[in-house]
């Protein structure tokens, strides 16, 4: 049951990651005329290794700081604005526009991995 | 005051939000050749106070809406006309024109339309997400 679970778990990962970002995404494009609202963001390389447990800090100690869980491990960030605006509000309605499009299609991309890899599995079980 | 559930939540409070905002854009318009017997009678242009809510309550949340925390009318001077046939005209022939700039306005409208917009392609985009991940693993 678990090499089920492991084979389809990184891509689960990704798409409720994906889910997550776009939903912020959201969020700034519903703010995006609300003054002092600071566009928030996921840096998804980070969020997903540490999903999946994989540091590019190389611990050779038990006492080392992993930098993925330690200070500042939380993925969620402000975005830093292009044109700063009068009224505090650095949500910048071409720069969400085009991060939600592309994380759209990455989800979508997502999904059509993880369909193939449910029907490869499903073909097996089968065994036609 | 709803709770934001999901992201639909977030979205529909948004475009709430701006059709307030539409609706102050219709009210000061409406409003624009409007004229008053006093200078404290005369209307001033309404303007929507938004402010961010977030899920729980925490800047770190996933979700964040937008609210209508009050209007407020704008402490502009009306321009003072001189009609002495005007019925509302006071003693000296003077009536007051209401505060609002139709320019001002029309720019308000253009932006919070565009926003409405905005919010309602993140909708059918996510719509259309959730439905092909609802059906995952058939096709």
């Amino acid at each position: 049951m678990n090499a089920l679970k492991e084979h389809i778990s990184f891509q689960a990962s990704a798409l409720s990651l994906r889910d997550k970002r776009n939903t912020m995404l959201a969020s700034n494009i519903a703010n995006a005329a609300t003054p002092g609202y600071k566009a928030r963001d996921i840096d998804f390389d980070r969020a997903m290794a540490r999903q999946v447990g994989d540091s590019p800090v190389r611990m050779t100690n038990m006492r080392h700081v992993d930098n993925l869980t330690g200070v500042g491990a939380d993925a969620v960030q402000y975005r830093q604005s292009l044109n700063p605006s009068l009224d505090g509000n650095t949500v910048e309605m071409g720069v969400e526009q085009m991060e939600f499009s592309e994380n759209s299609l990455r989800y979508m991309t997502t999904l059509t991995f993880l369909n193939k890899r449910i029907s490869g599995l499903m073909t097996a079980i089968r065994g036609e | 005051m709803a709770d934001l559930k999901n992201v639909f939540d977030v979205a529909g409070r948004a475009m709430a939000a701006q059709m307030v905002r539409l609706n102050t854009v219709a009210s000061n318009i409406a409003n624009a050749e409007a004229r008053a017997g006093s200078a404290e009678t005369a209307y001033r242009p309404l303007r929507p106070v938004f402010q961010t809510v977030f899920e729980d309550g925490m800047r770190n949340s996933e979700r964040a809406s937008v609210e209508v925390r009050g209007l407020i009318s704008l402490d502009r001077d009306p321009q003072r006309v001189h009609e002495p046939g005007h019925p509302l005209a006071d003693d000296e022939g003077f009536v007051y024109l209401s505060a609002v700039d139709v320019n001002e306005e029309m720019v308000d409208m253009l932006e919070a339309s565009r926003q409405y917009q905005n919010n309602l392609e993140v909708v059918t985009t996510l719509r259309t997400l959730m439905l092909r991940t609802v059906n995952m693993g058939k096709s």
